[in-house]
Order: C-alpha cells, then sequence, then structure tokens
C-alpha cells in the first residue's frame, strides 16, 4: 500500500534538518538577556533634553514618584525627566543588565551597600561628593546616618531619599482576640502562640517566601538577638568560617523549628511579595502576624479596608529571645533609598538628574506624601511633621525604631555583593524548605566568604 | 532564497552560539571586564550538583510532558479531524491556550492555583487548595500539567492536518474487510501518523530543553529548586547570580543536548522521513 518516493539520504539535508533546530534552541538563550531597556530609554529625542528613570511599581509608593517627576517636568520644561515602572524583583535583574549593555537610564535606584560597591568599582556611577559639599544645604537636610550605605571608600555616589524602612512585626489585633491571645515579647512566646493560632484555624505568621529575601529578615533578626551584632559584622568582614557560629547554627535551627512547627502559612514557598499577597493574608484574617518592612504600613492602610484606621493592626520590635546577647533594640532594614547618577549619561542629563537631585527630590511636598502613607522620609527634623497625624503612633514607632536602635543593620542581600547575595538568598530558601540542614547551610555559605 | 536564508541563520544561529562558547571561557559579572578563565568554568560546572539536579529535572519535564500530550494530542486530533461541525467548534475552543503568552498562562494560573485565595478558596472547595506550587512534588507535576495544558492545542492540530491527509481509501478498505473503529485506529490511523508522531516529538523534546519563561513566573525555580531545570538554571546563574561564564557553559550544554536529541529522534525515524505516502505524490 505504501507508495514512497524516495528522497536522496545526503547528510546535508540532516544537517540542514538539525541546523533550523538550532535557533529553537538558542533563540530561547538569547531572549533571556537580549532587550534593552523599554522605549527610547536613551532619552535622546533630540528636541527639548530628558534624563530617564526607571522607578518601582506598586502603591502606594508608585504615585509618589511618579507625582514627583510631573511636578519637576512642569517647573523645567527645558529639561524633563522620562520615567518607566519596574516591578521590584525584576528591576534588581534588569537594571545590572542594563548597565553592562550601555543601556541604563541616567538615574539609577539602588540600595546602596554591595550593589553600589560594584558599580563604582566599574566606574559606572558619578562620585557625588563634590556636588553635597557644593550644596550642603542638600546633605544636612537628610538623616546622617542614610549616607553609611552610600558611601563607598569615604565616597559619597548617591543621593538618599524616600524613607527609612526598619522590619517590624505586624499583628492582626481581630486574630488575638479571638484567641485572646497577648503580643508575644520573647522567642519562647513566639512558638507557644503558633499551635494557638494553628488550633484556632488561623496561619500564625504570613510569609511570601518565593521572593526570598522576605525569608532572610528573619535571619536577619535572629543572628542579632541570639548572637549580638557581632556576629553579622564578622560575615560582614569575611572571617573564616563566620557563617559557623554557634549563634548563627542555633539562629538557622530556630528558623527550622518554627517551618516545622507549621509556623508559616500554607504555600508561603510559593507566595510572592511583589503582589503584596503577604500583606493580604494578615488584613484578611487568614494570618496572625508578620514580619515585613516599614513601607507595607501603606499598602494594608490602602487595600486593607477598615484594618488599619479600625485601629486592628499592631507592631513591635522584634521579640526577644532568652539569653540571646542581641541589644533588643537592635533593628534591620533599609536606611534609606538611593538614587544614583549614571557615569554614561550625557552631561546635559546629568544636569538634569543634578536638578532634579536638588529641586524634586527631597522636597516639603514630597516629605509629606510620604508621612501621609505611613512612610517617615530620611528627612532631619521630620517628627515634627508626625502631630495630629492619624498614623502618629505608626510614624512615632518607625522613627523611634530607626533612629534610637543600638544598631542599625542594612539588608543582608543588599549589604553583599550581589553574586554572593544570590548564593545567601538561594540558601535561604533551601533551608526555609527543609532541603538542608543549619549546619549545611554554614558550610554553604563559609565558601563564599572572602570572595 | 539560500543567501538571505544563510545570512539570516548565520547573524541569528550561528554567531551567538560562538559568543556563548567563548564567554564560557570567560569570568564576567555582567558589569565589569570580561578576563580569559580558561577552562576553569567548565571543571568548577561539571562538578557543581545543581547542574546535574538541573538536568535531571529537565528529563523528568521533558519525558512527563512528552508522555502527557502526545496521547492526548493523537487523540484530540483524531476527533477534530472529524468533519462534523460541532467538532469545528470544539477545536476553536481547544485551540484558546494556544493564543496566549506563557507569561499570561502563569500569571493566570498562579492566581488559580492560590492555595489562600485561589479557585479552591473561592469556590470553597477545600481539595483545590492543595499547595500547588509550594510543594516540591505537586510543584513539578504542576508545572507539566500546564506545559501540556499550553502545548496541547498545536500538538493536535498537527495530528489533525497529518490524519486529514490519510487517504480516505484506506478506511474503505478496511470497512470492506469488516475491521472495527478501534481496529483501523490502530491498523491504519496509528502508522500512517508514524511521520508526524516524530515531528511532534522533537518539538516536545527540543522545545522542552528551552522552558522557562511559564516556570520562571510560576515558581522562579522553586520550591527549594524541585522545579530548577537547566534553561532557568542559566538565567538565575546568569541574571541572579551574575556569573555570565558558568551560564554560557549550561547554555553550551543546552545546544549541544538539543542537537543530539534532535539528530536521535531522527535517527528513530528512519532515513525516509521525508517521503511521502501518499498516492501519487
Amino acid at each position: 500500500m505504501e507508495i514512497t518516493v524516495d528522497h536522496k539520504k545526503t547528510s546535508r539535508r540532516s544537517f540542514l534538518t538539525l541546523a533550523a533546530a538550532t535557533p529553537f534552541v538558542a533563540g530561547t538563550l538569547a531572549a533571556c538577556g537580549g532587550s534593552s531597556g523599554p522605549g527610547d530609554s536613551g532619552g535622546d529625542d533630540g528636541d527639548g533634553a530628558t534624563a530617564t528613570v526607571w522607578y518601582l511599581t506598586g502603591q502606594p509608593q508608585e504615585t509618589i514618584r511618579t507625582d514627583s517627576y510631573d511636578v519637576f517636568n512642569e517647573a523645567n520644561p527645558d529639561g524633563t525627566i522620562e520615567a518607566t515602572g519596574f516591578q521590584n524583583d525584576a528591576y534588581k535583574t534588569k537594571i545590572r543588565t542594563a548597565i553592562g549593555a550601555g543601556e541604563a537610564p541616567t538615574i539609577i535606584w539602588t540600595w546602596g551597600g554591595g550593589g553600589l560597591r560594584d558599580y563604582v568599582n566599574n566606574d559606572q556611577v558619578e562620585d557625588l561628593t563634590d556636588w553635597f559639599a557644593e550644596n550642603a544645604e542638600i546633605k544636612d537636610a537628610i538623616f546622617p546616618s542614610a549616607f553609611g550605605a552610600a558611601t563607598i571608600d569615604d565616597k559619597i555616589y548617591a543621593v538618599p531619599c524616600e524613607t527609612v524602612s526598619p522590619i517590624v512585626m505586624f499583628y492582626n489585633m481581630r486574630m488575638f482576640e479571638q484567641v485572646g491571645a497577648d503580643i508575644p515579647t520573647t522567642w519562647d512566646e513566639v512558638m507557644a502562640l503558633v499551635p494557638v493560632f494553628n488550633d484556632a484555624g488561623v496561619a500564625p505568621f504570613s510569609l511570601a517566601g518565593q521572593s526570598r529575601w522576605t525569608n532572610m529578615m528573619w535571619m536577619e533578626f535572629l543572628y542579632d538577638r541570639i548572637g549580638g551584632k557581632e556576629v553579622w559584622a564578622a560575615i560582614y568582614a569575611g572571617e573564616a568560617d563566620a557563617w559557623s557560629n554557634p549563634a548563627a547554627i542555633d539562629a538557622n535551627t530556630k528558623v527550622q523549628d518554627l517551618v516545622k512547627a507549621d509556623g508559616f502559612i500554607t504555600g508561603f514557598e510559593s507566595i510572592t511579595a511583589d503582589s503584596n499577597a503577604d500583606q493580604a493574608l494578615l488584613y484578611t484574617d487568614k494570618a496572625a502576624m508578620m514580619l515585613h518592612g516599614a513601607w507595607t504600613y501603606g499598602g494594608m492602610k490602602a487595600d486593607g479596608g477598615d484594618f488599619v484606621s479600625g485601629g486592628h493592626l499592631a507592631f513591635s520590635n522584634f521579640p526577644t529571645v532568652d539569653g540571646g546577647m542581641g541589644d533588643p533594640t537592635a533593628s534591620v532594614g533599609n536606611p534609606s533609598s538611593y538614587w544614583a547618577l549614571n557615569a554614561k549619561a550625557t552631561d546635559e542629563e546629568k544636569e538634569i538628574a543634578k536638578n532634579y537631585f536638588a529641586t524634586g527630590l527631597n522636597t516639603d511636598a514630597v516629605a509629606a506624601a510620604w508621612v501621609a502613607t505611613g512612610g517617615v522620609p530620611v528627612i532631619t527634623g521630620v517628627d515634627s511633621e508626625f502631630a495630629g497625624s492619624e498614623d502618629e503612633e505608626w510614624l512615632q514607632f518607625i522613627y523611634d525604631t530607626a533612629s534610637q536602635a543600638a544598631n542599625f543593620e542594612q539588608s543582608w542581600d543588599q549589604a553583599l555583593s550581589p553574586g554572593t547575595a544570590e548564593t545567601l538568598l538561594n540558601n535561604i530558601e533551601q533551608l526555609f524548605g527543609l532541603a538542608i540542614t543549619p549546619e549545611e547551610f554554614a558550610d554553604n555559605m563559609n565558601a563564599t566568604l572572602g570572595q | 532564497m539560500t543567501i538571505p536564508a544563510l545570512a539570516m541563520f548565520i547573524a541569528f544561529g550561528i554567531v551567538p552560539l560562538i559568543g556563548v562558547f567563548w564567554l564560557s571561557m570567560q569570568n564576567w559579572n555582567g558589569i565589569g571586564p570580561i578576563t580569559p578563565a580558561g577552562l576553569a568554568n567548565w571543571s568548577s560546572m561539571l562538578v557543581d550538583p545543581t547542574l546535574y539536579s538541573a538536568l535531571w529535572k529537565t528529563f523528568v519535564v521533558m519525558g512527563l510532558s512528552w508522555a502527557v500530550q502526545t496521547p492526548i494530542s493523537i487523540l484530540l486530533g483524531v476527533f477534530i479531524a472529524g468533519h462534523q461541525r460541532y467538532r469545528a467548534v470544539y477545536a476553536v475552543f481547544f485551540f484558546i491556550p494556544l493564543l496566549l503568552s506563557s507569561a499570561a498562562i502563569s500569571i493566570a494560573f498562579k492566581a488559580l492555583l492560590d492555595p489562600n485565595f485561589g479557585l479552591g478558596a473561592g469556590l470553597g472547595i477545600p481539595w483545590l487548595s492543595q499547595n500547588w506550587l509550594g510543594e516540591p512534588t505537586l510543584a513539578m507535576a504542576t508545572v507539566v500539567f500546564i506545559v501540556s495544558w499550553q502545548f496541547i492545542p498545536f500538538h493536535s492540530l498537527l495530528y489533525q492536518g497529518a490524519i486529514r491527509q490519510i487517504p480516505t481509501s484506506m478506511y474503505e478498505a478496511a470497512q470492506i474487510d469488516g475491521a472495527g473503529r478501534l481496529r483501523q485506529f490502530f491498523s491504519i490511523t496509528l502508522p500512517q501518523l508514524k511521520y508526524t508522531i516524530i515531528t511532534s516529538s522533537t518539538l516536545m523534546v527540543v522545545g522542552s530543553l528551552t522552558f522557562f519563561d511559564l516556570i520562571f513566573v510560576l515558581t522562579a525555580g522553586g520550591p527549594s529548586d524541585a522545579t530548577r531545570v537547566l534553561a532557568l538554571d542559566m538565567y538565575l546563574r546568569g541574571f541572579r547570580g551574575n556569573l555570565m561564564g558558568p551560564a554560557s557553559v549550561i547554555a553550551t550544554i543546552l545546544v549541544l543536548l538539543g542537537l543530539a536529541l534532535a539528530l536521535l529522534l531522527r535517527r528513530l525515524g528512519g532515513s525516509d522521513a521525508n517521503a511521502s505516502q501518499l498516492e501519487g505524490a
């Protein structure tokens, strides 16, 4: 029945068929890092100079950012800013690729620390020390502590802006009233509360585990509370076997104890912080507690109905650990946000950017907008603005937590170099997933020391 | 026509391949200077357990998604190859997943499968509120399911076309000989589809090497690397870990693997894979 027409069995044909399959493989590989920034991120339109900026999306912060560009552009029609928004986690990989490809915006958002140091070492960002010296009034208006993560080898490479964001404990008081419990002040009380909430059908803690840095916040506090600030200081300094400190192993073990006791909500491994789902779990009464950055207050206030306004949200610093050596006032988080200036930008673009730094970034109106969302701007004397605010208690708490902390540690993943931070986050995910032991975590991380 | 096609192929196929191979022997963090590394990236990668775990997961996704997609695609193909009008309507619905981008599919499924806010919670069906993407084995199964959901329509279409090419005279002859529907399927349809099966399998197998977007959005390789397939491992090392050298090693391995698998499947098909079986062809 078969009527076949035999084509020549040449190896050339086989090769061409294979060759046709090759772009199929290679195409996807190229697609991973290929495309440059969206739109005309070069920012050179010809008429009227434009500087470019990429900002982070997510309300309520997003509106404050875009408003500040709009106000600036209206006041400076000759030198405007063209802004493009990105999600937080996506931005972290995007910006680095763009900088490497020479496609980065004029103004580069950064968290300071190790990431900024990497840019500085490769001459990608401008030294702003002289600019701050010439504009002393701008420098004096900003919290002195905010400059730490912007300073590399005694030179300032970024302008601190926006808010100081310590990590704090949030509590859903509706759930605490339901089970008749008090806010935990020690780790033992935390562990005792876990079965209480689980029995009541409420997850003890909300956590967006897929974002990984969310898990890291737990470790930052436990390392500090158990072993004091010296534990992290030794790691940061690259001392041999610093991750094997008994306090570190103890902290790793405590994290796994909490996971094993079902301390975190079901499915935390697949929840991302970018979608604010972790906040939603707290204000929809699915979880009783959450450890998170101060920036989440604004989101919960905006999206949580009467959760914040009705007084159902309580907050405190991280609980102490019995016998721990850490100072109970110590805190971790982001001392500020930062804007750096792209060294590859044209002089014209740099002038616009500096003009924005001086007149558009830390204005009174912007500061007031931050305060209205429950943020504490990094502006000296801003606490005098708190009186009468409906968020007064919260604002004062954050101000005190940040300003009176015995030690305010920058988030680990921002303080470390980006390569080490990725290894850290990967191992933290495995630790929370119970895929590695506390000791294996220490061994894996010890291998990164001194790199 | 040969010259432009060849030029395109060299520019977008060969040159990047050479570039990636060269980069696999360099140190580069993405923004700094590029320095030669010799074979250091290769020797460190070839003893890296994460690479082998990613390789294994790639084969798991490949094998499972092939085993799920092929029978369903053939059956759907047979179904929509019929000329009844209602089947054409069904075919349109089956086709919908193919029109959606992988990212859109992932985001939609991620929302639907969320154990706390997803379909299970919304409809009040506790069984649906599993930890679909948070439990390692379940996450892998979910990925295979969604991949299949996305690509079955495409392969059904291939089979539909191939089935319609089978001469009706064969079925008429079989009917005269007294063959039932099942017998016709196994004795005529399936053997006649041999080359379509090979083509479709090649696309599935080689295509599954490049699954990246869907898994990246769904699980980002988690939980605890349970869905960290090779293409994702490459991205995470390259663009999150800023290790372009090791990432290029993986890219090279992916290319070699893809070529080897395509060659193997061609061999399986025999040397007459391009031969036509149509009357008068």
